[in-house]
């Protein structure tokens, strides 16, 4: 093909040679990634492919010739032009480069042999590679104060830092969070925050990544392992639904880091510090390594949680153990077994105990969520759309909790697509969120009410009705608060979907891998393949038989049922209701209620120190499998450690048990549940092999239309009081947080927030410990004013990692209103 | 809190107006702030990024990287003597062993009374003038050791009160743009033409008038 016909076949892009070579390059691309894409390497410390150009380094320098002569130019700044020639080894540019170096290496400490970067320090590589080979400077190097923390998390070592601005860009542009800067000037210059408010950004990890110097560090790494000494695999966060894309790593079997891999559909190489540091939790020494048995019956005391939760239990094997769960379940009454949980594993998980409860256990009552997401029917079944999509939709419409603090690596999707312009984001909810400032437009409402908000916007005449006629929409559409009832969140799919039927939905999934769970049938009434149990689709009928007969329970009535009674066998899948399930009032009964409790999990959570038998599970980075994200795609978890003692994955136990139970769930390894899972599930058909990496597959379609609830008006509110909106902090009470030790002390204090024209209603100072009443129960806590939070609602962490917040809430009720007592025992007006 | 008086919170307010951007006001506001104590604080940064809608840490960024803003306490007098060659050549070294000499403080040092800091500087641009000096960036020429104390009596005794205003003030009469006649500076992502004197690109009729 000569460079005529190409122009002409492809008129959008540019030709310019690069060392010779012909290359197509994009209008507007820069020279330093036409030239990565043609697989030749500028070097480079300050460029970085997903953040703004600012030639700070001059390391890019080549030769570019336009027409006028070849000349040194930093090709990261320039943009390419027709006809335009650049040499990258030209003996002027392999002069610029050392130079550069040369300067470079003035004042760097030559600290390699105990800098945590060597080895993989781009500093130390290029000056290899490039380098002049020898300095002509023998002064004294600039010195300052060996590491300082600049936050909890991120050390900051000055004399190695060569001023790259990637650290300070990444804060400012990617995170929204500019708590760093350059200070001073000229020699004096360097990074630093402001005195007493440390680089406390969710994402500030990022910038340890993408230093290109060993300046900055991470706590939790800093001095653990040499990169020689790391083995390595790929693999997906699992610690919320948005899946991003790691390099998990460890040294002598255990996890030291995780570093972000840049995926284009989902996480661009970034990471939030929850996700990339949870690893802490999996060495955890609390971790149960052996089968427990309790020494007495659940239910029986009921302060035992109080006292040594460990107390209650003796280690045993494994034999013994699931003989006794196998013993209760043929005890057990049909119609008697639920399964709890299962949303923190993998597909695979999910799978098995999917099928281990529906074709030996013949039950329907599981449920993966905890009454705190939406009907699985519409998590499953609504038009789906892709972070891409949501980041490219005309208007993209937030009905959610804030994803900032929920669904992190979205948060920073969707704030570049909105400062870059490319969707219009317009938030409904009950507080400012992180997005606020980059949307065009945030309409606040009381909690519980977004549905009835949308509906008088789009039924009216305001302008967003015609805006979202006629372009592309997408909803993130997800549970503000548990503290209303999920049918207020499935009204909102119904008001959008009568109104804007070409709407898609990303739905904000709270946990891991709720989605996969989901799709694999955790929730009654479903099946694998994102089918109903009343029409299973032919592979599936085939391979597992004639499904339960009817509809099981979900989670608030499973446990309705065992506080009742009724339920003999209750398995907890890593699921832990006393602590996240909204009502816990509804959690206490159920649990102290069920026969036996079998909790599968990998820490004596306060809901499995209730259990009679706790079953050690191995966690992330201890089994392989796949994992679905909140948009439904499938992609692979790697196998990097062993897990302690006796753990094992969910599925082993599921599949064990099976056979202890007479049945056999047909497979043996996690390649054969892959497998299986794509046989039996259409949508899942392609999920299979090698394609699970990287950008893994996306599964899509549904075998059903949802059906929606029928609109229904907003609850009356009582006048005086104020609604509980329960929100959620990335750092909060759950055993991530908890046993990551680098994480623990950053979970946040439990107030209670509200307008400061409510507060002035209550009548007392901010930071005053009140009592907070429900029909349910009563609280004290300190309330404090933000202004950031709409009138009417008073907003409440949850799960808290030490107030009960759960006491307030009744489930079946939709919205939960409050009063507020002040000491002298004045209610509030 | 509230750093800023109420009379600088509504200049404050007034500057910040001017701009399409708030942040475009953080260097204004930063000179406002040492007007009022002489020297930019902590507590003085913290409120600008609140007025600014930014962080404290991009107000110290930008603040430090001007070396005329200072964060520590200087004297009421600022002295800064220059160094550079033409100086040098007259004398300047002399002229800053007497001023050590007479104020008692090294060079970089305040006088306990809170009254002068004595500093070494670079060219200040006026080396036909050589020994040359500033205070609060006023200048004094052809400074030798007797002129050096007469200035220093002065400024104690108050005799150039009206000449030389205390260290952060920057000019006695401030500009005053009422709303109304501001001319509304239009904000960089509004703007979508080339300035006007800027030829319209070939085959492009559509200049803009
Ligand atoms: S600390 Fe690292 S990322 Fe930040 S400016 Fe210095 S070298 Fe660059
Ligand atoms: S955003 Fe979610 S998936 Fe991504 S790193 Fe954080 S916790 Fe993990
Ligand atoms: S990479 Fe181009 S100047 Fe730094
Ligand atoms: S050398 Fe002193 S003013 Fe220039």
């Amino acid at each position: 093909m000569s460079d005529a016909t190409a122009a002409e076949a492809a008129p959008s892009t540019v030709q310019v040679t690069i060392n010779g070579i012909a290359v197509d390059a994009q209008p507007g691309e820069l020279v330093i990634a036409a030239a990565d894409r043609a697989g030749v390497h500028i070097p480079r410390f300050c460029y970085h492919e997903r953040m703004s150009p600012v030639g700070m380094c001059r390391m890019c320098l080549v030769e570019i010739d336009t027409g006028r002569g070849p000349q040194l130019q930093p090709s990261c700044m320039v943009p390419v032009s027709p006809e335009m020639v650049v040499d990258t080894t030209s003996e002027r540019t392999q002069r610029a480069q050392e130079g550069v170096l040369e300067l470079l290496l003035i004042n760097h400490p030559l600290d390699c042999p105990v800098c945590d970067k060597g080895g993989e320090c781009p500093l130390q590589d290029q000056t290899m590679a490039y380098g002049p080979g020898e300095s002509r400077f023998v002064e004294e190097k600039r010195h300052f104060q060996k590491p300082i923390p600049i936050s909890d998390l991120v050390h900051l070592d000055r004399e190695r830092c060569i001023l790259c601005d990637r650290c300070t860009r990444f804060a400012d542009e990617v995170a929204g969070d500019p708590l760093i800067d350059f200070t001073e000037r000229g020699n004096e210059t360097q990074v630093l925050t402001f005195p007493g408010e440390p680089f406390s950004s969710y994402f500030s990890g990022n910038t340890v990544q993408i230093c290109p110097v060993g300046a900055l560090t991470a706590s939790p790494y800093r001095f653990k392992a040499r990169p020689w000494d790391l083995v390595e695999t790929e693999s997906t966060c699992t610690t919320c639904a948005v899946g991003c894309r790691i390099a998990v790593q460890s040294s002598r079997n255990e996890l030291v880091r995780y570093l972000g891999v840049d995926i284009d559909p989902v996480n661009h190489g970034w990471l939030c510090d929850k996700g990339r540091f949870a690893f802490g939790s999996v060495a955890s020494p609390d971790r149960v390594t052996r089968p427990l048995q309790a020494r007495t019956p659940s239910g029986t005391t009921s302060d035992i949680a109080d006292a040594e939760p460990l107390r209650r239990f003796q280690p045993t094997d494994w034999a013994s153990a699931l003989g006794a769960v196998a013993a209760a379940v043929k005890a057990a009454r049909p119609g008697a077994i639920a399964v709890l949980g299962g949303a923190r594993g993998t597909n695979e998980d999910a799978y098995a105990w999917s099928k281990l409860a529906r074709t030996v256990l013949r039950t329907d009552h599981v449920d993966a969520q905890l009454g705190d997401g939406l009907p699985a029917e519409l998590t499953v079944g609504l038009p789906a759309a892709t972070i891409d999509e949501a980041c490219n939709a005309d208007t993209t419409l937030l009905v959610c909790g804030d994803l900032r603090e929920e669904l992190p690596v979205l948060h920073l999707r969707l704030r570049g697509a909105a400062r870059a312009g490319t969707t219009r984001l317009v938030e409904i909810a009950p507080t400012t969120t992180g997005l606020t400032r980059n949307a065009v437009r945030s309409e606040q409402c009381r909690g519980g009410e977004a549905a009835s908000v949308l509906r008088n916007l789009l039924d009216g005449d305001d302008p967003l009705a015609g805006e979202l006629a006629s372009g592309s929409v997408v909803v993130v559409l997800g549970r503000s608060s548990v503290s209303e009832s999920a049918e207020a969140t499935a009204e909102v799919a119904a008001v959008i979907s009568a109104r804007v039927p070409h709407s898609r939905f990303l739905v904000a999934a709270r946990r891991g891998n709720v989605r996969g769970a989901l799709d694999m049938g955790l929730a009654p009434g479903m099946l694998p393949g994102r089918a109903l149990s009343a029409s299973p689709p032919r592979e599936l009928a085939a391979a597992w038989g004639e499904p339960p007969g009817e509809r099981g329970h979900d989670a608030t009535g499973i446990l309705a049922a065992a506080a009742s009674g009724e339920i003999d066998v209750l398995f907890l899948l890593g699921a832990d209701p006393l602590t996240d399930f909204p009502d816990s009032m509804l959690a206490r009964l159920g649990v102290s209620g069920a026969g036996m409790v079998v909790a599968v999990d990998s820490f004596v959570s306060q809901s499995a120190a209730e259990a009679d038998i706790v079953l050690p599970a191995a966690v992330f980075g201890e089994k392989s499998g796949t994992t679905t994200n909140l948009e439904g795609r499938v992609s692979a978890v790697g196998e990097l450690v062993t897990a302690p003692g006796s753990a094992r994955p969910d599925w082993m136990i599921a599949a064990e048990l099976a056979v202890m139970c007479g049945g056999d769930l047909g497979f043996l390894s996690v390649d054969e549940i892959t497998a299986e899972i794509g046989a039996v599930c259409a949508t899942h058909a392609s999920a299979i092999g090698p394609d699970l990496a990287a950008d893994g597959v996306l599964a899509s379609g549904a075998a059903f239309e949802p059906e929606f609830p029928p609109e229904h008006v907003a609850p009356a509110r009582d006048a005086y009081g104020l609604r509980l909106v329960c929100s959620r902090k990335l750092y909060d009470g759950g055993v991530t947080v908890g046993q990551t030790p680098a994480l623990e002390s950053l979970a946040a204090d439990t107030v209670m927030r509200v307008h400061p024209v409510d507060l002035e209603r209550v009548g007392v100072e901010s930071g005053t410990e009140v009592e907070v009443h429900s029909d349910r129960g009563a609280l004290r806590l300190p309330i404090v004013a933000d202004a950031g939070i709409a009138r009417g609602n008073v907003v409440v962490l949850f799960p808290s990692p030490d107030i009960d917040v759960g006491a307030l809430i009744d489930v079946t009720a939709p919205v939960t209103d409050v009063r507020i007592e002040t000491r002298g025992g004045e209610a509030s007006r | 809190m509230s750093f800023f008086s109420e009379e600088n919170r509504s200049l404050a307010r007034e500057i910040i107006g001017r701009y399409p951007k708030r942040r475009s006001a953080m260097i204004p506001l930063l000179h406002v702030a040492q007007a009022q104590a002489g020297w930019v604080t902590e507590e003085a940064m913290v409120e600008i990024a609140e007025l600014v809608d930014t962080t404290p840490a991009e107000v110290l960024g930008t603040c430090s990287f001007y070396e005329m803003f200072k964060r520590e306490p200087v004297g009421k007098y600022l002295v800064n003597i220059c160094a550079t060659m033409s100086c040098a050549l007259a004398g300047a070294a002399e002229l800053m062993e007497h001023a050590e000499e007479r104020l008692g403080v090294r060079a970089g040092g305040t006088t306990p009374d809170g009254l002068f800091t004595l500093a070494s500087a670079e060219c200040q641009a006026a080396c036909t003038e050589a020994p040359c000096l500033q205070v609060n960036y006023r200048y004094r020429y052809r400074v030798d050791a007797d002129g050096f104390d007469q200035l220093v009596d002065d400024l104690a005794g108050g005799a150039l009160d009206d000449e030389i205003p205390p260290h952060g003030v920057t000019a006695r009469v401030r500009q005053h743009i009422p709303a109304d006649r501001a001319v509304g500076a239009v904000p960089p992502e509004a703007v979508n033409e080339p300035p006007v004197w800027m030829a319209a690109p070939a085959g492009n009729g559509a200049g803009s008038a």
